[in-house]
């Protein structure tokens, strides 16, 4: 692998007798987002306060590309942490300074560009956060998402190479919470900056990341991908992962990954009659162009409300649900042969016609301020396993099963 | 701890001999404070040099500008309303005296030196401090506790050029100008008292006040007003900037310390540097 971005070597932090860090290791590698996880009081903040120098370890190293920052001259580490932006945990916007004000500040203050250019730069940055209504309100007048995503865009103001959030999504709403990730994840995407997030938020936080580090009993016990950390055997996964990861997901109202597990195995495991099941894969396809025309928070109600229309059709019917990535949902029906499957997966459509897009819309109403044309489409695919075989396959196997089952496409007009 | 001649630490003194702890702890918790007053005393210096050698980097104007107005045009009417009546009341109490004696011409010179030289620098800093001051204590103290100073460090501001630099220097703008308010105010708030409720010669008064008065005491009255803002901006700023550095509390109550610690410190400051100002310069 390259070498990292930022590095800790043996890193160990202390306020007076209380150890909150001990000879930390950990990588975070250019252009992707890595999380960072751990219980409330565990030092992920002071982790994130030591990258950008608000904080300065007691012992050991932190390099940045390779250079110990301790020993870089002061001009080069000031050009190093030039290229990081911090959002706060609670925003740590001024309170007498408007929206735009806030936004502009630190172009007005670290750079020469002309009032012009700093008004087109702030008021673009605006438009992307849909803080339109917002610019010239005090963030006291704004509710608790307005002044995160008003922080989020001071943040990316400066065209950070690297972007520090420390828990973005605290005190947030589900449908806010998930608006917030997919945002930061698009704008990553978009910007290409590095990510490096402190969060509490499991299993959501899992969608938008491609590193997770845990930290543990005042150690980073584990680097790498989501799915490394479901095989990872330690303590931290039964004393954290599992405290902090709901029964259900917030937003959607489906089980989480891991009690989807658990259900799957407690459910078909048993089956050694060599019964069959069924799963069926949903996927919400052209949700960016639902997020282009409507904003993250309507296409975050848009997931949750589709959430929620599965649950609610195959729950009743002895399904479960999981939400898989970001805009794929899958359902397990353990009692149902593939015939019975494609029969409920009928009803489904149909319903959903009927009664599901009214809800979808409603959403689109609340949000276009003016005539927009919005479309997306709903893929599903069935497949049959047994017992005996990985959920993964069959999930793959339905994945290629899948056809288009519905295009819902709205003009609105006003 | 540091050993004795004995090579004993005063902690196995104290081990040794429990009742020596009732001779040595009141020394020690002077000695304590002391060194904490010595230790703030220097910080503060420090504080101040930095801050000052920022006011003259560049984008300082704008932000002055503002705390010119905040600090100083903001504070002109309770100056005018204080200047009114201490000239007044003055002139109340030492008409009585001066009469007397015969001697109630002196009343304009008594009014005029007693103003320009001593009170006019020492009452309006006292008000700077409890208007502005603790204003200037408040804010930066919130913005400490809630990150925001911590904010413009991510943001590569340097927070003393941007918070404390314009507010010491438009300190050491209003200062002498709003003293030179007070002195004229005082002046004025004398004739009233004076000449028109108590009956003493206006022309006699205003001869006296014109030349009973020189420019060394105008510049005396300027320095030391000078002198006063840096002290009443120094402290405010300082004790804001380090709210959350406080031992005694945290948060919210930190900031309301801070900014009481900040008026009184000024005022018992102000009230020593007019000592030693005055003593150098008469």
């Amino acid at each position: 692998m390259d070498t990292p971005l930022i590095e800790f070597k043996n890193v160990t932090k202390s306020f007076g007798p209380r150890t909150v860090l001990e000879r930390v290791n950990l990588q975070i590698y250019e252009g992707q987002v890595t999380t960072i996880i751990g219980l409330s009081g565990s030092g992920k903040s002071v982790l994130l306060k030591q990258i950008i120098g608000l904080l300065k370890p007691d012992e050991g190293t932190i390099l940045f590309k390779g250079k110990p920052l301790a020993t870089m001259k002061k001009n080069e580490k000031d050009a190093s942490l030039a290229q990081i932006s911090y959002m706060f945990q609670d925003n740590a916007l001024f309170d007498s300074m408007t929206v735009h004000e806030n936004i502009a500040l630190p172009l007005r203050e670290t750079t020469n560009l002309k009032k012009a250019e700093i008004d087109l730069r702030v008021t673009a940055r605006i438009e992307q956060s849909e803080l339109g209504d917002a610019a010239n309100k005090y963030p006291s007048e704004l509710s608790g998402g307005m002044q995160k995503r008003a922080a989020l865009a001071r943040a990316l103001v400066t065209d950070p190479k690297i972007v520090l959030f420390d828990e973005p999504t605290s005190g947030q709403d589900p449908v806010r919470k998930n608006a917030i990730l997919s945002m930061i994840a698009q704008y990553q995407r978009t910007f290409g900056f590095t990510a490096v997030l402190v969060s509490h938020e499991i299993p959501d936080v899992y969608f938008i990341s491609d590193r997770i580090l845990a930290l543990y009993d005042r150690a980073i016990v584990f680097q790498g991908t989501p799915e490394e950390l479901e095989k990872f055997d330690h303590p931290f996964k039964d004393e954290v992962i599992q405290s902090l990861e709901g029964l259900q997901e917030e937003l959607t109202g489906l089980y989480s990954k891991r009690q989807f597990k658990v259900l799957y195995q407690a459910q078909l495991k048993r089956k050694t009659d060599g019964g069959t099941y069924s799963v069926v894969l949903f996927t919400l396809e052209g949700m960016d162009a639902i997020t282009a025309s409507l904003g993250y928070d309507a296409a975050q109600e848009a997931r949750r409300r589709m959430g929620g229309y599965i649950d609610k059709h195959f729950g009743a019917k002895g399904g479960f649900s999981t939400r898989r990535h970001t805009n794929e949902f899958v359902t397990v029906l353990p009692y149902s042969d593939l015939t019975e499957a494609e029969s409920m997966l009928k009803d489904f459509i149909e319903d959903f016609q009927k009664e599901g897009i009214r809800g979808f819309w409603a959403v689109a109403w609340k949000k276009t301020p003016s005539k927009v044309s919005v479309e997306f489409a709903i893929l599903a695919g069935i497949a049959q396993g047994q017992p005996i075989m990985e959920i993964g396959s069959v999930i793959d196997s339905a994945k290629h099963q899948q056809k288009e089952i519905g295009r819902l496409r709205c003009d609105v007009r006003r | 701890m540091a050993p004795n001649a004995d090579g004993q630490s005063l902690m196995e003194v104290e081990a040794r001999w429990p009742r020596v702890l009732l001779f040595t702890r009141p020394f020690a918790a002077i000695g304590r404070a002391a060194i904490r007053w010595i230790g703030n005393f220097g910080a503060a210096a420090v504080f101040l040099f930095l801050a000052f050698l920022k006011i003259f980097r560049p984008k300082q104007v704008p932000k002055i500008i503002q705390q010119v107005y905040f600090i100083g045009a903001k504070s002109t009417l309770i100056i005018l309303l204080v200047g009114l009546f201490t000239g007044m009341v003055m002139c109340l109490q030492s008409y009585r005296a001066l009469v007397k004696v015969g001697a109630e011409g002196a009343l304009g010179t008594l009014l005029a030196l007693s103003l320009v030289r001593e009170l006019g620098p020492v009452l309006t800093a006292i008000m700077i401090a409890a208007r502005a001051g603790s204003a200037i204590t408040t804010e930066i103290g919130i913005q400490r506790i809630s990150e925001q100073i911590d904010a413009l460090d991510t943001m590569r501001i340097d927070p003393l050029r941007y918070l404390i630099s314009p507010r010491i220097a438009a300190s050491i703008i209003s200062f002498p100008l709003l003293t030179a308010l007070f002195d004229l105010i005082g002046i004025f708030g004398g004739y009233i008292s004076g000449v028109v409720l108590l009956g003493a010669n206006a022309g006699t008064y205003l001869h006296r006040v014109q030349t009973s008065m020189e420019m060394k005491d105008v510049t005396e009255g300027f320095i030391k007003a000078i002198v006063f803002a840096v002290i009443v901006s120094t402290v405010c700023c300082y004790q804001g900037y380090f709210a959350h550095m406080r031992t005694d509390s945290h948060g919210a109550k930190a900031v309301g310390l801070a900014t009481t610690s900040a008026v009184v410190i000024s005022c018992v400051l102000i009230l020593v540097a007019d000592y030693v100002v005055t003593s150098l310069l008469i």
